[in-house]
């Protein structure tokens, strides 16, 4: 990279300005109060048909402050962690807190829960790249791409690399850093035929460059992905099975996981409210986190209120085994935090994995879904319609691309309709999955 | 220039430049960082923007934030590219820094000089204010506490109630190397209520909501904690009565106002400059062709005053306009940012926007709504043998390049023998745009602005926009139930 990010010395000046800015807020009158800080840098550039389209160079920062005066509560953030704006952030969250309301569940979360076990997970991978060898990447990423027959224009491809800080920091005395990188390369095609234009993508995505896909296996699967579209015809409307391919099935583990989150359960906004020790899932299947897995995604030792995380598991031999919590949801809900403030980390799965073909075969007759279009998740109801696009299926082989259809159900029934998973883990995110086969699902097309 | 004008220069320079000991005059040094050896245009934009959100839970106000935000994006630009880099800091220093590495996109060429600033008249399509200080704190709690009560009155199912209050005062100003000098405050508030319904262990949501670019004083001049509060808690009953939508191709009545959401994911996306230069548009290339039933009319207008999707001048600083994207089915134009613009021989439309400082930015829509036509709604309901009507959606997404785009009804009723029967669930529309826009029969003459509820997403910057549209008819549209 051309700016050079001293990430040691950014830990040290983010962890003196949210020292501050608690010692500060309990100064001007607040019983407690919490800090988080980040700094990131990166470089993204990306070239369209041979030639440099842009390249940008990020600086972010912030620093948001929240304080506790009893039990009303004020929060304040701004983009500048200078010292000048740390106090100016401290003043107007303590102002706020003088009109909130009284909230008998706020509050840090108990001091005994601390995180005290602060190990380095291993994500922090910087890549010295230059402009110029950002470029050449990206460069010979779309190169493989639009190199293949039948490509007719590209959208372009992307290089992006980035690192960064982050500092959380509480009134017990709890401060916890860590840095982090994350580096990526994407390629987008069109590809055209009598019926019209079709497009995809593929990319690539890790916490360390050595981790990463080539750029020529990228373009060429791009490529691959965009050839498939052409031909789409409309399927069939009727119930069927579906299987949605592992890129996707990431995606219903993010359903059920908003469904068992402590903000939806204490809003009653959740299809799966007092649901706990419930049979969801088929007996076989069994979801958990890694919060301190070396080197993964979303790896960290503690959690958004400091709280130390932990191998939680949600869903054990299909049922309902734990909601996910942070310490005011949990306070909610007559419970104790789980360590997810801010979400649940590293989510895999354990179940018999099985072959494409094997899923295919099983599935007989019906649609492979390799994407998902439009927001149609109600998550209060767990009512499920979305648009897709992928494969028609008959004989347990792939026959033709669809597209212009949708899938509809339930969340419910989908969960406990699932047959079977894929071997096909897809590890780019912090959900790592295989395809998941749904029993049935209503398919509208032509 | 108008005084009008030069206020608003004075006052985006003394909130944007006078603390890091800027003005207006050192900007063109600032520029001549970015103009490096083969560089042909070069922007500053500068920008400030003070956010307020007041959050009502459990009949409490328990949640409050505020967020200041700011700082320069520079961008330098040769031929078709981009060179682009920000900084939080609005000083001297950090102009020449992230001028010279946006400007390192390019190594040789000529120098080009900057031409000097001249101040952008621009017609004002909502008051330059801070939108935020109107209200008091108590006043703005007294809002939220008032949905509160008028939902929970509304009726015994009514089990949750949560009510937002949000504001933001912006302070922008944008400096190019063609001469351009142009400032702009715009002010965006917005109430929202949403209700949780149960009844007979069937849970449901309701919500509602709007705002516009004007003060907070104005949201409770038109009492819209009572309205929003009472329609959010209507449309909950509506869906605790819902049965599952049917799914296969059928008409599909479009009620007015927010269903022009159609038309910004149908339409509005491919008729984006960007797209159609680079040719992935499915309406690249085909001005002048039809690419809508007659009676058609899309337009794209930033003009209109106070509201959500309305910009005096756009983020380039091009005054804001109204542009016919579609005149009786027939593709008249494209919005445009300055680059695209260029590149593709068309005059910039005042499109050009960016979420922020931090971003670069993108021909994006305004308020996009299509114009009335002349049925009356009633007729056009009665034209339906089964099919839905759709009065409220949730979202939708569209594929630029296939044109496909789909959404979903958050409200939608069953038409049966041309009457309204049973409200459905999950109805989700999918179609393609050019086609789904060839099956427009009727167009109400009911033509309705969205309440100011629309952000758009792409490329994963969200900017607020508006929508509308008369009552619609679609001969035909794939509807996504769980019901054959």
């Amino acid at each position: 990279m051309t700016q050079a990010f001293d990430a040691a010395a950014q830990q040290t000046l983010l962890e003196s300005r949210a020292r501050m800015a608690v010692e500060l807020a309990r100064r001007l009158g607040a019983d407690a109060c919490e800090v988080g800080g980040s700094v990131d840098q990166g470089v993204s550039v990306s070239v369209r048909e041979g030639e440099v389209e842009t390249v940008e160079l990020s600086r972010d920062q912030g620093i948001a402050v929240t304080v506790y005066v009893g039990q009303r509560k004020g929060s304040a953030s701004s983009s500048d962690a200078g010292e000048a704006s740390v106090r100016a952030v401290v003043e107007k969250a303590l102002a706020i807190a003088r009109h909130t309301g009284e909230d008998p569940a706020s509050g840090l979360a108990d001091a005994r829960l601390m995180a005290t076990e602060l190990p380095d997970l291993d994500v922090h991978h910087p890549w010295p790249l230059s402009i110029d060898e950002a470029t050449d990447l990206a460069l010979r990423c779309e190169s493989a791409g639009r190199g293949m027959a039948g490509i007719k224009s590209s959208d372009g491809a992307s290089l992006s690399t980035g690192e960064g800080v982050r500092v959380y920091a509480n009134s017990h005395g709890f401060l916890g850093s860590q840095s982090g990188s994350r580096h990526s390369l994407s390629c987008m095609l069109i590809a055209e035929d009598e019926n019209g234009m079709q497009r995809d993508y593929d990319y690539t995505s890790a916490r360390a460059p050595r981790d990463l896909a080539t750029a020529e296996a990228v373009g060429e699967s791009a490529a691959r992905r965009t050839l498939q579209r052409l031909g789409a015809r409309r399927p069939a409307t009727g119930r069927m099975p579906v299987l949605f391919d592992s890129t996707l099935a990431s995606g219903l583990v993010g359903h059920l996981m908003g469904a068992i989150a402590g903000g939806a359960l204490y809003r009653q906004a959740s299809f799966l409210c007092e649901r706990l020790n419930d049979a969801l899932f088929p007996e076989w299947f069994s979801l958990g986190e890694r919060p301190m897995e070396v080197g993964a995604m979303a790896s960290s030792p503690f959690d958004g209120d400091g709280v130390q995380t932990r191998d939680n598991v949600f869903i054990r031999d299909g049922r309902l085994a734990s909601y996910m919590l942070s310490a005011y949801s949990a306070r909610r809900l007559g419970l104790e935090t789980t360590g997810n403030a801010g979400g649940a980390r590293n989510l895999r799965l354990t179940a018999p994995l099985e072959s494409r073909e094997a899923l295919l075969a099983r599935m007989g007759r019906g649609v492979l879904v390799t994407e998902l279009m439009g927001q149609g998740v109600n998550g209060v109801t767990g009512d499920y319609s979305r648009g897709a696009a992928g494969f028609w299926v008959e004989e347990g082989r792939i026959q033709h691309p669809v597209e212009e259809f949708t899938i509809a159900g339930n969340l419910e029934t989908m969960f406990k309709g699932l047959i079977g998973i894929g071997d096909d883990i897809d590890t780019r995110g912090s959900i790592h999955t295989g395809s998941w086969l749904v029993d049935e699902m209503m398919v509208a097309g032509g | 220039m108008t005084s009008q004008t030069h206020a608003m220069l004075d006052e985006a320079s003394t909130v944007l430049l006078t603390p890091g000991g800027l003005d207006l005059a050192a900007l063109d040094d600032g520029l001549g960082h970015a103009m490096g050896p083969g560089i042909d245009y070069a922007d500053l934009y500068f920008q400030r923007s003070w956010h307020e959100g007041w959050v009502l839970e459990d009949g409490e106000v328990k949640e409050a934030s505020y967020n200041i935000d700011g700082g320069v994006g520079v961008r330098a630009q040769a031929g078709e590219k981009t060179g682009f880099a920000y900084s939080n800091q609005i000083t001297g220093d950090a102009l020449a820094e992230t001028g010279r590495t946006a400007a390192g996109i390019v190594r040789r060429g000529d120098r080009l000089a900057v031409a000097p600033g001249v101040a952008m008249t621009s017609q004002a399509r909502y008051a330059g204010i801070d939108p935020l200080t109107g209200l008091s704190a108590e006043d703005k709690i007294a809002m939220l506490k008032l949905a509160d009560r008028v939902a929970r009155a509304a009726d015994p199912s009514v089990t949750q109630v949560s009510a937002s209050l949000t504001g933001v005062h912006e302070v922008v100003l944008v400096r190019a190397s063609d001469g351009t000098l142009a400032a702009d405050i715009r002010p965006l508030v917005r109430f929202n209520v949403s209700v949780i319904a149960v009844r007979n262990g069937r849970r449901e949501r309701g919500s509602a909501g709007g705002g516009g670019r004007y003060a907070m004083q104005r949201l409770r001049d038109e009492n819209v904690a009572e309205r929003y509060a009472k329609e959010a808690v209507r449309q909950a009953l509506v869906n605790l009565e819902a049965v599952d939508a049917p799914a296969g191709q059928m008409p599909v009545v479009l009620g007015p106002g927010w269903p022009g959401i159609l038309l910004h994911e149908a339409v509005g996306h491919g008729l984006e400059g960007d797209f159609n230069r680079k040719g992935s548009s499915a309406f690249a290339g085909r001005i002048g062709e039809r690419v809508a039933s007659p009676g058609v009319t899309v337009v794209d207008d930033a003009t209109l005053a106070d509201r959500r999707g309305s910009l005096s001048v756009d983020d380039e600083g091009t005054p804001g306009q109204s542009t016919t994207l579609i005149e009786d089915g027939i593709l008249t134009g494209y919005m445009q940012d300055k680059v695209n613009a260029r590149l593709m021989g068309m005059a910039p439309t005042g499109n050009a926007r960016r979420e922020s400082f931090a971003h670069l930015p993108m021909p994006r829509m305004t308020n996009t709504y299509m114009r009335a036509g002349s049925d009356d709604p009633a007729d056009i309901l009665k034209s339906v043998t089964r099919g839905i009507y759709a009065v409220s959606f949730g979202g939708g997404q569209v594929d630029i390049t296939s044109g496909k785009f789909v959404f979903s009804a958050s409200e939608a009723y069953l038409i049966e023998d041309g009457r309204i029967t049973a409200p459905v669930k999950g109805a989700t529309l999918i179609g393609n745009g050019p086609e789904a826009m060839g099956r427009v029969s009727m167009i109400g003459h009911d033509m309705e602005l969205d309440t100011g509820i629309g952000v758009c997403g792409k490329e994963g910057q969200g900017v607020p926009v508006g929508v509308g549209q008369p009552t619609l008819k679609l001969d035909e549209l794939t509807v996504g139930g769980t019901q054959s």
